[in-house]
């Protein structure tokens, strides 16, 4: 064979492994498995299908929400309805899409990549999994009662009982809960794992970028999560037991809950994006064909935010009363984040420099990612300056802001990664001419929703009001960005369609159709229940380049061919 | 009588804060944002300008294509964008501490402005007693007090409830308002923000930032409007299911107009106050014939 594998259209020929993988037969029991599984492929489907409901139900809440806001003075959803969206919108977002996806991307990639045969505890593994679905299951069921409607973040005192004395609050309270035991649980297990089971040879400076993002992710959410479930729990005893933690009359303070949970909540928007930037270090590299630029700086500055995102937590309060000097201080260490995300903005953009740059779906979506995220970080500078942000605070520029960085960004960036890692997960690809529609129809709609609310939001409209009237002159602006959502929704639905059709009848993948760097792309698609028969040592940063070239050595044959021979009979 | 029939805000433009020129401070506001904004669009624009070249010029092209160097990384090159991004933090730091005090500081009167009779009853509420008026509640956060004599310029207090305002002016009679704040033209309006039920956030987009309106807490700000004018504003923290009805509108009048309508309103409060008081022994005595 003289054309270069990269190039040939035979990508997706039917494939035999370096190592035959033999010996572990799948369990019977058919559906059951999926509820006694222990297995971390399994449990990460689970996870990445779970995570993807709610996406889409949390979407569907925002297309609502969307539809009230598109003509001035609408009653097509009552005021409290209007709050309950909201509400259940932010939340379900956050807490069961944003977040747990990261640990099903995590649950299913980590031990594969860093080559270990599980993770460390597979049964508390599980039990993360479940709580997690539980969580959720107890936020929905308020559905059938009361949904709660004090916004994501919960206010103290509009939710304390005196203001919201439906259960929706507690709803969301065991929500926070069940999903944060699991979040906590889940996380010792990633650490643990990484720690402990990396191949021969895997130092720190050899780890998949994607790992570290996921090792970070782990310890940011030990250390962040217990602030959230000491203010839920405070919040609890208030509604309930008498407590007056943040009951002025009784001698609490209001200010405790924005900061307890923002102590948490910034900490928890890099929860939100680290992983993203992980997926984006993996993907980058393997459609440029060049190795990622600056692993060390990548690393170090994934260390670096997290580190810092537990410093700046105030900047969401900055239209509180607090002394200048705190202000000040907020807004130097918010500037200080920028600095390791841009490290990060030009390493990527340095990796794609001089490459050799292939135009398939995940690089889409991770290009997409890097052009809109670039936005939300510069407002994210601007709405650093506190005396701008006294204008710019909670009105639809901080709406645009946060949707750049966790819709633009962050989901982006998880779309491409489930483009890039579905051949993996089930042996097929993805139609790409549908991901490419898919793409364009989210890039397109997303920038029409969002690109105009920063409009809004300096006109003077602040966000989560349920209607506004004529004369405020805003109508336009939210019909442009109404009709975006649309588009961005059905662009989501492409994405959905194609993975239910590619399923069924996508072309068969074979164990490395990217040609890409790390060790899950040595076992086959989808890899057996052991994961590898033989774990290879680990040479450098992409395990996979070296086997290449040490196939190449010994059969003599291009080293791309030989990673993807074509399996007699097929 | 007044010309309060104003319309809300109008669109200013799209690429800034409200500042109509309400106030001193949402001017400086709107003149360090645009500052801010320009220097976020070049670099905005030099990422993606580098982002869309770089898909161009190095996407993979059939049959030409040759294996890329095989690039690691670039120590001098690394070093340099991030000194590079802190050397620009560091300059927009400077800026906004320029900015800082012309936002944050109360600005003085203008010398056409109001001025209160007695000499410092310009700042006095008619229920503070011997509490001494201003002075107390400046000391509580790090506002500071307009320059210039305590009887050129305004305090009053501001309550956020669910889903209005409530505004205490001061003087030698009780006088409040609901939804409307009325003030004198050229003068220093000095807020002292509270709420009675749950967070609100105090906000007129033409008159300066946000003022969060907590529970327990006093918070400030402060304008000054030159003309005659209305301006009109939303509360900016979700309070409630009815958050989008809770509006204010603040209108300026000249100071003969203002002290006419502090008297109409303290004579209004009272003769309403003195038919309620009416009303209840009217039907205590209804209740017991």
């Amino acid at each position: 064979m003289t054309t270069p594998e990269i190039a040939a259209p035979g990508l997706a020929r039917q494939s035999r492994p370096e190592v035959v993988v033999h010996g572990v037969k799948e369990r019977p029991g058919g559906w059951t498995n999926w509820l006694t599984t222990t297995d971390h492929k399994k449990i990460g489907i689970l996870y990445l299908f779970t995570t993807f409901g709610f996406f889409v139900i949390g979407g569907v809440e925002a297309l609502l929400m969307r539809l009230q806001l598109s003509q001035p003075d609408n009653d097509f959803v009552s005021p409290r309805t209007y709050a309950d969206l909201m509400t259940m919108h932010g939340s379900t977002m956050i807490f069961l899409f944003l977040v747990p996806v990261a640990a099903g991307f995590g649950n299913y990639f980590i031990p594969l990549m860093i080559g270990a045969r599980d993770m460390a505890f597979p049964r508390l593994n599980a039990l993360s999994y479940w709580l997690f679905l539980f969580g959720g299951i107890a936020f929905y069921a308020s559905l059938f009662f009361t949904p709660p409607g004090a916004g994501w973040t919960a206010y103290a005192p509009l939710s304390d009982n005196a203001y919201m004395q439906d259960n929706g609050v507690d709803a969301w309270i065991f929500m926070i809960h069940l999903t944060g035991l699991s979040s906590l649980i889940g996380s010792i297990n990633f650490v643990a794992t990484i720690h402990n089971m990396r191949a021969k040879g895997m130092g720190w400076g050899r780890m998949p970028l994607f790992v570290w993002s996921i090792l970070v992710y782990a310890y940011l959410l030990i250390l962040a999560l217990p602030a959230v479930a000491a203010a839920v729990t405070m919040l609890l005893t208030d509604r309930h037991f008498g407590t007056a933690f943040f009951d002025p009359t009784g001698g609490g303070d209001p200010l405790l809950w924005q900061h307890l949970f923002w102590f948490f909540g910034h900490p928890e928007v890099y929860i939100m994006v680290l992983p993203a930037f992980g997926i984006v270090s993996e993907v980058l590299p393997v459609f440029a064909r060049k190795p990622i630029f600056g692993y060390k700086a990548i690393a170090a500055s994934t260390a670096a935010i997290a580190f810092l995102s537990l410093l700046v937590w105030a900047h969401h309060m900055f239209a509180t009363p607090m002394g200048t000097v705190v202000l000040a201080f907020f807004m130097l260490s918010s500037f200080t984040i920028a600095v390791p995300t841009g490290i990060k903005i030009f390493n990527w953009i340095a990796t794609l420099w001089r490459g050799e740059i292939h135009f398939k779906t995940p690089l889409y979506f991770v290009v997409g990612f890097l052009g809109t995220f670039v936005l939300g970080g510069v407002t994210g500078i601007i709405v650093a300056i506190f005396p701008v942000d006294w204008q710019l605070t909670d009105t639809y520029f901080i709406v645009a802001h946060f949707h750049y960085v966790l819709m633009g960004g962050s989901t982006f960036a998880i779309v491409g990664g489930l483009y890039y890692w579905f051949p993996k997960m089930s042996g097929r690809m993805m139609s790409e001419t549908l991901g490419k529609l898919s793409f364009w129809m989210m890039f397109i709609g997303f920038w029409m929703t969002f690109l105009v609310q920063h409009s809004l939001g300096m006109e003077g409209m602040p966000r989560r009001i349920y209607r506004y009237e004529d004369s405020a002159g805003w109508g336009t602006e939210n019909l442009v960005s109404t009709v975006g959502a649309f588009i961005l929704g059905v662009g989501v639905v492409v994405t959905l369609v194609n993975v239910v059709v590619s399923l069924k009848s996508g072309r068969k993948a074979g164990n490395d159709p990217w040609h890409a760097n790390t060790l899950e792309w040595f076992t086959q698609s989808p890899p057996p229940e052991n994961n590898f028969d033989e774990i290879p040592r680990v040479r450098s940063a992409e395990p996979m380049k070296d086997i290449r070239r040490e196939v190449l050595r010994g059969a003599g044959q291009p080293a791309g061919s030989v990673a993807q021979p074509v399996a007699p009979g097929t | 009588m007044l010309a309060l029939a104003a319309p809300p805000a109008a669109l200013a433009n799209w690429f800034s804060p409200e500042d109509d020129s309400g106030s001193p401070n949402a001017t400086k506001i709107k003149t360090l944002y645009l500052i801010t904004f320009i220097l976020g669009m070049i670099i905005f624009f030099a990422v993606e300008g580098l982002l869309i070249y770089s898909l161009v010029k190095f996407r993979h092209r059939r049959r030409g294509g040759t294996t890329p160097a095989q690039i690691r990384g670039n120590t001098p090159l690394e070093v340099g964008w991030t000194l590079g991004a802190a050397g620009l933090l560091v300059i927009l730091a400077v800026v906004t501490f320029i900015f800082l005090g012309g936002i944050k500081n109360p600005a003085a009167s203008n010398s056409n402005g109001f001025v209160a009779e007695g000499k410092q009853d310009g700042m006095k509420f008619a229920d503070d007693g011997s509490r001494g008026g201003g002075k107390l509640q400046f000391a509580a956060k790090d506002q500071a007090a307009p320059p210039g004599p305590a009887n050129k310029h305004l305090e009053i207090r501001v309550n956020g409830q669910q889903y209005l305002w409530r505004f205490d002016y001061p003087g030698s009679q009780q006088v409040f308002s609901y939804h409307d704040l009325i003030v004198p033209t050229g003068t220093t309006v000095v807020l002292d923000i509270t709420a009675s039920d749950v967070a609100h956030s105090w906000w007129i987009p033409d008159l300066g930032g946000k003022a969060d309106a907590i529970p327990g807490h006093t918070n400030h700000t402060w304008f000054r409007i030159d003309k005659p004018g209305s301006y009109w504003g939303n509360c900016a923290e979700f309070c409630g299911e009815n958050h989008a009805d809770m509006t204010a509108r603040v209108t300026a009048v000249t100071p003969d107009q203002y002290r006419a309508w502090l008297t109409k309103q303290a004579a209004d409060i009272k003769q309403s106050q003195a038919l309620l008081s009416l009303a209840r022994k009217t039907r205590g005595a209804g209740a017991t014939p």
